[in-house]
C-alpha cells in the first residue's frame, strides 16, 4: 500500500522500517536526537508540512505529522522544498550532496551529526523503501 | 547540480617563483620540522624576502595533525595578522594550514565545527597558498581537512569548499628529495585518490578524466620514481599526477579504502599513504562482487583488462597489488609489521571508526559491520576478498 508524502502515515511507516533495520540500529546505536523534516511549498506542492521523527539509540521512538514546527521540540531540522524531498526519497539526490549545495538546509548540532554518516545513509535508504504516492501524480 | 572547486594552480619547473608576484605583505608559513630541516621552507622564505614580504614560520605540525596543534597555529596567526597563510609540506602541514586559516578567520568556531554545510565567510583577513612537498596527498587542491581527535584516537573528516586554497604552487623540485619509501607510500596515496575518485558514488563527468589520467601516470611512473629518485621525468609526472588525483577525488569523494585507512592511521599509527594503499586492492575486490562496473571501466581505460563486471574490477585490484609488490611495499597488515595482538586488540575500534568515517557514505557497495570486520581480517592476513 503506498503512503502519500507528506503525511502522518508516511512518516510512521518510515519509523517502522527504521525499527526493522539492523543496519540503522548498528550505525546509530549511540545516537540521541530527534528530527523535524520541513517540507516547503513549491510549484509542485502548495502546503508546508512538518514531519517529526524521534530517534534514540538505534531505534525510532515515534513519528508524526505536526501542525507546526514548534509543536514538539527536536534537536535537528532539515528544510527543503517538496520537489527536493521527492528527489531525495526517489534516490536521485544524495541528501548530503544536497546539503552541501544548500538544496536542503540543516539546522542543529552539525558537529554531532557529522559523526554518524552511516546512520544518515541508512535513514535515506529506508526513505526509499517506503512505498510512496506523490500528490502531484 | 554539483560544483567543481580548484585553486589557481601554478605547476611545473620554477612554479615556486610565483610567490614573488602575488603581492604578499605578511605571511604565516605553516609546516613541520622535517620539511623545515630539509631546507624546503628556506626556498619559500627566500622568495618571500625577495618580494619584500614579512613572514613567520609555524613548524609545530606533527604527522596526523591534531586539534591542539591547529589551535596553537591559529594563536600564532592571530598574533601575526598575516594576509597570506602558506602551507608547505605533505598532507599534514597542508591540512593544518587550512584549519589554521579557518580558525584565524573564524575564532568563534571549534575545529570540529568546520563542515561543508555552513557558510564560513573566509578571505576577509587572509588567503591561502599550498605548496606540496610530497607527490601523493592532493591536499594542495582539495578542501578536505583531516584532523585527529587525540582523546578518541579518531580521525575527523572536516572541511568546507571555501577553505580550498587560492593558489597551489606545484613545483616538482619541492618533492625531488623524497626517499624511496616516502615516494612509494605517497604515490600509493595518489593512486588511491584516483581510483576511489573514479569508483565512488559521487564521481562526476568532470572528475573522471582527472582520476583516470592520474591513475595511468602513477601506474607508469611510480616504479621509476621509487627506483631512481633522480629521474626528473618520473618525479614531475608523479607530482602532477598527485595534484590531478587531488582535483579529481576532491571534487568527488574517496571511499572504503580511505575510511579503513583513516582508522588504521589513528589506531595503529600507519602512515596515511601506506594505509590507504594497503586497503585499496581489498576494497576493490569487495566492490567487485556487487558493484564492479566503475572499477571495470577504469581497468579498461587503463588498458589493464577489457573484461566487464567482476573480472574487470578484480583485474584492477590485481594491478594495484602488483604495483605495491613492484615498489617493495607490504601487501598486508602482517607484512607491514603490525603484531597480531595489536591488530586483534583493536579490531573492534577499527571497524567502528571505519564504519563512521565520512568517506564510507560514498562506497559503491556499503559493507555491513560484519563485512567490514572480515575486510580488516583479510587485509591483515593478505587473503583475497571473495565475499
Amino acid at each position: 500500500m503506498p503512503y502519500r508524502f507528506p503525511s502522518d502515515a508516511w512518516i510512521v511507516e518510515l519509523s517502522r522500517l527504521l525499527n526493522e533495520s539492523p543496519s540503522y540500529e548498528g550505525s546509530a546505536k549511540d545516537w540521541e536526537g530527534d528530527f523535524i523534516f520541513v517540507v516547503e511549498p513549491d510549484e509542485a506542492y502548495s502546503e508546508t508540512a512538518y514531519l517529526f521523527l524521534g530517534l534514540r539509540h538505534g531505534k525510532s521512538t515515534g513519528a508524526a505529522l505536526l501542525s507546526s514546527s514548534d509543536e514538539r521540540p527536536a534537536e535537528y531540522r532539515i528544510t527543503a522544498p517538496f520537489s527536493v524531498w521527492r528527489k531525495v526519497i526517489e534516490g536521485t539526490l544524495d541528501p548530503i550532496q544536497g546539503m552541501m549545495m544548500r538544496k536542503l538546509k540543516l539546522a542543529g548540532n552539525l558537529m554531532k551529526i557529522m559523526r554518524y554518516p552511516k546512520a544518515a545513509k541508512e535513514i535515506v535508504s529506508c526513505c526509499a523503501d517506503v512505498p510512496t504516492e506523490w500528490p502531484v501524480d | 547540480m554539483w560544483t567543481f572547486v580548484s585553486p589557481r594552480i601554478v605547476f611545473g619547473e620554477d612554479a615556486l617563483d610565483e610567490i614573488s608576484t602575488i603581492g604578499i605583505r605578511r605571511a604565516l608559513v605553516v609546516t613541520d620540522r622535517t620539511v623545515r630541516e630539509l631546507g624546503l621552507v628556506d626556498r619559500v622564505t627566500e622568495r618571500l624576502d625577495a618580494a619584500g614580504a614579512a613572514w613567520e614560520v609555524f613548524d609545530g605540525v606533527r604527522p596526523d595533525p591534531d586539534v591542539p596543534t591547529v589551535l596553537a597555529g591559529a594563536d600564532v596567526a592571530r598574533a601575526l595578522e598575516p594576509d597570506w597563510i602558506v602551507g608547505v609540506g605533505g598532507g599534514s602541514p597542508l591540512d593544518a594550514a587550512k584549519a589554521i586559516w579557518v580558525l584565524y578567520e573564524r575564532p568563534d568556531l571549534r575545529p570540529a565545527e568546520i563542515n561543508p554545510f555552513i557558510d564560513l565567510g573566509l578571505r576577509g583577513r587572509a588567503r591561502l597558498i599550498t605548496i606540496p612537498t610530497t607527490s601523493g596527498t592532493g591536499a594542495d587542491v582539495t578542501w578536505a581537512i583531516v584532523l585527529t581527535d587525540p582523546a578518541e584516537k579518531r580521525k575527523m573528516g572536516l572541511g568546507n569548499r571555501e577553505n580550498v586554497a587560492d593558489v597551489a604552487l606545484v613545483d616538482p623540485a619541492m618533492a625531488a628529495g623524497m626517499p624511496p619509501r616516502l615516494t612509494a607510500d605517497t604515490g600509493l596515496d595518489a593512486l588511491t585518490h584516483a581510483i576511489e575518485g573514479f569508483t565512488c558514488t559521487w564521481r562526476t563527468d568532470l572528475s573522471d578524466g582527472l582520476c583516470a589520467h592520474a591513475a595511468a601516470d602513477v601506474l607508469e611512473f611510480l616504479p621509476r620514481a621509487v627506483e631512481d629518485g633522480a629521474d626528473i621525468e618520473a618525479r614531475s609526472r608523479m607530482h602532477h599526477a598527485a595534484t590531478s588525483a587531488g582535483l579529481g577525488f576532491g571534487n568527488a569523494m574517496a571511499s572504503i579504502a580511505h575510511a579503513m585507512g583513516h582508522a588504521l592511521g589513528s589506531v595503529l599509527g600507519l602512515p596515511h599513504g601506506r594505509a590507504v594503499g594497503l586497503c585499496l586492492p581489498y576494497t576493490l575486490e569487495f566492490i567487485a562482487r556487487e558493484a564492479p562496473d566503475r572499477a571495470a571501466l577504469l581497468a579498461s581505460r587503463l588498458g589493464i583488462s577489457s573484461a566487464s563486471g567482476e573480472p574487470g574490477a578484480r583485474a584492477l585490484a590485481a594491478a594495484v597489488r602488483n604495483l605495491a609488490e613492484t615498489i617493495g611495499n607490504p601487501t598486508c597488515l602482517a607484512d607491514a609489521g603490525i603484531p597480531s595482538a595489536a591488530f586483534n586488540g583493536t579490531l573492534d575500534k577499527l571497524v567502528d571508526d571505519a564504519e563512521n568515517d565520512t568517506q564510507m557514505v560514498t562506497a559503491a557497495r556499503s559493507p555491513s559491520p560484519d563485512e567490514l570486520r572480515a575486510l580488516f581480517v583479510a587485509l591483515y592476513d593478505g587473503n583475497t576478498v571473495s565475499f
